[in-house]
C-alpha cells in the first residue's frame, strides 16, 4: 500500500446560516498516493466545498486534513498558499483561463507562485502544452480555443508544476464527449504515470475511468 | 484538434506502466513527464510582480487609454501651468529687466519738520549729471526740473491780446543735456541741445513730441520760436520715444543753464540715471556719495531690487496659482485611477482566486494590483508630462515667447504620477487580498 497523500477524518464544513448548512458533515477519506478517484453525487451535495477544502482554499469548520501525512489545519495562509502552488493543481468546469493573456501565459501563471526555476519556466510550459497536444496554440488568445482546447490549457497549467494530487470540479461539465474523451485520455495518461487525482462529476462515462469511486450524499460520503 | 503528441505519450506509459507491474512501487515523487523536480528553485520575486502587473496593464489597451486619461490630464496640466508660469515669469522678467531695472532715479531727501512742513535736506548740484556719469555701471544721466513761469503763457506767437483766453500752456521743465538719453528719448526732428548750449546759457528748446503738435511746430529747419512768456526762444528739436518720464512729451525743454539764468531755477529736482543691467545696488550706494560726499541720507534713491529676486518674487506669485489648479487637476486624476483599479478588482475575482489557486498568497494579489496601478500611474505622468511639454512650447511659439521648463519638473511630474497611482492604488490592493478564493472561483471568470 502507498502512503497516503489525503486523509479526512470527520471533517465538517458547515456554511454558517440561518439556516447553517452542513455541506461536509464528518467525511472520512484516504486517497492513496497514485490513486484515481471520482467523487459523484446530487447537486448540492457538498462535491465542491469537499474539493475547496482538500485543495486547501477553504478551512474546513471541524475534523481533521492531513496532506501528505501533515495535519494543515494549523498551517498558516502563506504555507497553505505554498502547498496550492507546490503539491496541488486544480482543473475547474468553468476553465479558468486569464482571456487577455496568451495560452503560454496562461500556463507560466502556475510557474510563477510555486518556486519553478526562472530559466526552465518556459521550456516546461511549452512541454506540458506540448503534452497535451496544444504546442501549436502556445501564442493563441484562449478566446480563440474551442472548449476542449481550453481545458486542456487548464490541464496543463494545472501538472506544470509537478503537482502530487490533482483535484478536477466537473471538468467535462462544459464539453461535447469527444472533448471529453480527450480530457478523460490525459487524466488516464497522468494516472499511469504515477499522478493523484480526485475527480468530482456527474457523467457516469467519466467516473466510470476512474480506479475508484465514491459518492456524496448530504455531506456524507460512502464508497462504491 | 492535432493528436499528435498524446499516442507518443501513452506509448511512453505503458511502457512505464508494464515495466512497474507488479506490484505498484510508491511512485517516488516527481519522477513524471510534466513536472521534474528542480534543484534551485526561484519564488515570486519582485520581477515577476513587475511583468505581472506590465503585462496585466499591456493586455487591455483600450482600458489603458480610458484609465490614464485623468492622470494624464492633470499632470498635463500641471506642466503646462508650471511651464507657463515659468515662461511668463521670464518674460516679465526680460521685461522688467528692459526698463525698470535699468533705471535710477536719485532726489533730494525731505524730512517732516515738527510743524508739519516738508524741508529738503539735501540739494542736487548743478553739475549733478557729470558727477554720475562718471560712476561705475551708469551709461547715462540727466538732471531735470519743472521751471514755474509765474502763470506766463507758452505760445508760438507773441502774446498782443492779453483779454484772448489763454489756451493751457505746456509745462516746461529744465533739462541737462544728457537726459533724454537717460530716459531714453529719441530725436524726431533736428537736434537736442549740448553742453554747449547749456554752458551758455542760450535760449534754445527742445519739444516734447505732443507739445510740438500743440504748439503747431511741426519743422525746427526754419527755426521756428516758441515764447515763454514774452521772450522767444528757437526751436531746434522735437523729440519723442521717451520710456522714463513720458510727461516730457508734453514738455518745452528748456537747458539746464538757461532756465539757472533767465528763468529763476534754484536747483535740479530729480536726476534720471539709466545703468547696466544688475548696476542697481552699486549705483544707489555710490551716487549720494558722488553728488554730495559731506552728507548722509541727503538723497533718495530709487534703485531696482537685485534682478534675481524681482523674478523670484513675480515667479512665486504666478507658481502659487498655477500649481494650486494643477494639484486638483491631479486629484481628479488619482480618483480616475482608484475607481478604475476598483472596478477591475471587482471584475477579475475569477483571475484572483485564480492566482490564490495556484500559489499566489495575498500580499502577492495586493502587489500585483498596486504595480498595476502604479504603472499606470507612471505611463499617465510621462504621457502627461510629454504633452504639456509639447503645450508650454506651442503657446510660446505662438505668443513669440522663449519656453522656459526645468527639467525636474518634467521628470518629477512624471514620477508624480506614479505616486499618485501608488496611493490610488493602496486601497484596491487591500480589497484584492480580501477576496476569498472560493467565492471568486464559484464565481467563474
Ligand atoms: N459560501 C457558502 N455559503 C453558504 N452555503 C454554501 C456556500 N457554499 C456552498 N454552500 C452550500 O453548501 C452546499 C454544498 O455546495 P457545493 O457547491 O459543495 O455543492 P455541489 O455538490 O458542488 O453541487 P453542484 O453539483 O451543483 O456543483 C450547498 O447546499 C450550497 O448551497
Ligand atoms: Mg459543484
Amino acid at each position: 500500500m502507498s502512503a497516503p497523500v489525503v486523509e479526512l477524518v470527520g471533517l465538517t464544513r458547515t456554511f454558517p446560516g440561518p439556516p447553517p448548512v452542513h455541506a461536509l458533515d464528518g467525511v472520512d477519506l484516504v486517497v492513496r498516493a497514485g490513486e484515481y478517484v471520482s467523487v459523484v453525487g446530487p447537486s448540492g451535495s457538498g462535491k465542491s466545498t469537499l474539493l475547496h477544502v482538500l485543495g486547501l482554499l477553504d478551512r474546513p469548520t471541524g475534523g481533521d486534513y492531513l496532506l501528505d501525512g501533515v495535519p494543515t489545519s494549523t498551517t498558516s495562509e502563506r504555507h497553505r498558499a505554498r502547498l496550492r502552488g507546490g503539491r496541488i493543481g486544480f482543473v475547474f468546469q468553468q476553465f479558468h483561463l486569464l482571456p487577455h493573456r496568451s495560452v503560454l501565459d496562461n500556463v507560466l501563471l502556475a510557474t510563477l507562485y510555486s518556486g519553478v526555476p526562472r530559466a526552465e519556466r518556459v521550456d516546461r510550459a511549452r512541454a506540458a502544452l506540448e503534452r497535451v497536444g496544444l504546442d501549436h496554440r502556445v501564442d493563441a488568445a484562449p478566446t480563440t480555443l474551442s472548449g476542449g482546447e481550453r481545458q486542456r490549457v487548464a490541464v496543463a497549467r494545472a501538472v506544470v508544476t509537478g503537482p502530487s494530487l490533482l483535484l478536477a470540479d466537473e471538468p467535462t461539465g462544459n464539453l461535447d464527449s469527444v472533448s471529453s474523451a480527450a480530457v478523460m485520455d490525459l487524466f488516464d495518461e497522468l494516472h499511469a504515470s504515477g499522478l493523484t487525482l480526485v475527480v468530482i462529476t456527474h457523467d457516469p462515462v467519466v467516473s466510470a475511468r476512474a480506479q475508484r469511486r465514491v459518492r456524496i450524499s448530504d455531506g456524507l460520503l460512502a464508497e462504491l | 484538434m492535432r493528436r499528435r503528441a498524446a499516442p507518443v505519450a501513452l506509448e511512453d506509459v505503458l511502457e512505464l506502466a508494464e515495466a512497474e507491474t507488479p506490484p505498484p512501487p510508491p511512485p517516488p515523487r516527481r519522477r513524471r513527464w510534466w513536472g521534474r523536480p528542480w534543484r534551485r528553485g526561484d519564488g515570486f520575486d519582485l520581477r515577476d510582480l513587475l511583468a505581472e502587473g506590465v503585462a496585466s496593464v499591456g493586455a487591455r489597451p483600450g482600458r489603458l487609454a480610458l484609465t490614464m486619461l485623468g492622470t494624464v490630464l492633470g499632470i498635463a496640466s500641471l506642466v503646462v501651468t508650471v511651464g507657463l508660469a515659468q515662461t511668463a515669469a521670464g518674460q516679465v522678467g526680460r521685461q522688467f529687466d528692459a526698463v525698470a531695472a535699468t533705471q535710477v532715479v536719485v532726489r533730494p531727501g525731505s524730512v517732516l519738520t515738527q510743524s508739519g512742513e516738508e524741508r529738503a535736506t539735501g540739494r542736487l548740484p548743478w553739475d549733478a549729471e557729470e558727477r554720475v556719469e562718471r560712476l561705475a555701471g551708469v551709461e547715462d544721466a540727466g538732471a531735470l526740473a519743472a521751471v514755474d513761469l509765474g502763470g506766463a503763457p507758452v505760445t508760438a506767437v507773441p502774446v498782443n491780446d492779453p483779454s484772448a483766453p489763454a489756451a493751457v500752456s505746456p509745462p516746461v521743465v529744465a533739462a541737462s543735456p544728457g537726459l533724454l538719453d537717460a530716459v531714453r528719448g529719441r530725436v524726431v526732428t533736428g537736434r537736442s541741445f549740448d553742453a554747449g548750449h547749456d554752458a551758455r546759457a542760450d535760449r534754445v528748446v527742445v519739444l516734447g513730441a505732443r507739445a510740438a503738435e500743440r504748439l503747431g511746430v511741426g519743422r525746427v529747419d526754419r527755426q521756428p520760436t516758441v515764447f515763454l512768456g514774452e521772450v522767444p526762444y528757437t526751436v531746434i528739436g522735437v523729440v519723442d520715444g521717451v520710456q522714463r518720464r513720458t510727461d516730457l512729451l508734453d514738455a518745452v525743454l528748456v537747458p539746464l543753464g538757461t532756465a539757472r539764468a533767465d528763468l529763476g531755477l534754484a536747483a535740479p529736482e530729480e536726476l534720471q540715471v539709466r545703468i547696466e543691467v544688475g548696476a542697481g545696488p552699486l549705483v544707489a550706494r555710490q551716487a549720494p556719495v558722488a553728488l554730495d560726499p559731506g552728507s548722509d541720507d541727503a538723497f533718495d534713491v530709487e534703485a531696482p531690487p537685485e534682478r534675481s529676486r524681482a523674478r523670484e518674487a513675480v515667479q512665486a506669485d504666478l507658481n502659487a496659482t498655477f500649481l494650486a489648479l494643477g494639484a486638483v487637476a491631479l486629484l481628479v486624476g488619482g480618483l480616475g485611477i482608484a475607481n478604475v483599479t476598483l472596478l477591475s478588482v471587482l471584475e477579475r475575482r475569477g483571475e484572483i482566486g485564480l492566482r490564490r489557486a495556484v500559489g499566489a498568497t495575498r500580499r502577492q494579489v495586493a502587489g500585483q494590483f498596486l504595480v498595476e496601478s502604479v504603472v499606470l500611474g507612471l505611463l499617465g505622468g510621462v504621457v502627461g508630462a510629454s504633452l504639456g511639454v509639447l503645450v508650454v512650447v506651442g503657446v510660446s511659439v505662438v505668443q513669440a515667447w522663449t519656453p522656459v521648463l526645468d527639467l525636474p519638473t518634467a521628470f518629477g511630474s512624471a514620477l508624480l504620477g506614479g505616486l499618485i497611482g501608488l496611493v490610488a492604488g493602496a486601497y484596491p490592493a487591500v480589497k484584492a487580498a480580501t477576496v476569498e478564493p472560493i467565492t471568486a472561483l464559484r464565481g467563474g471568470v
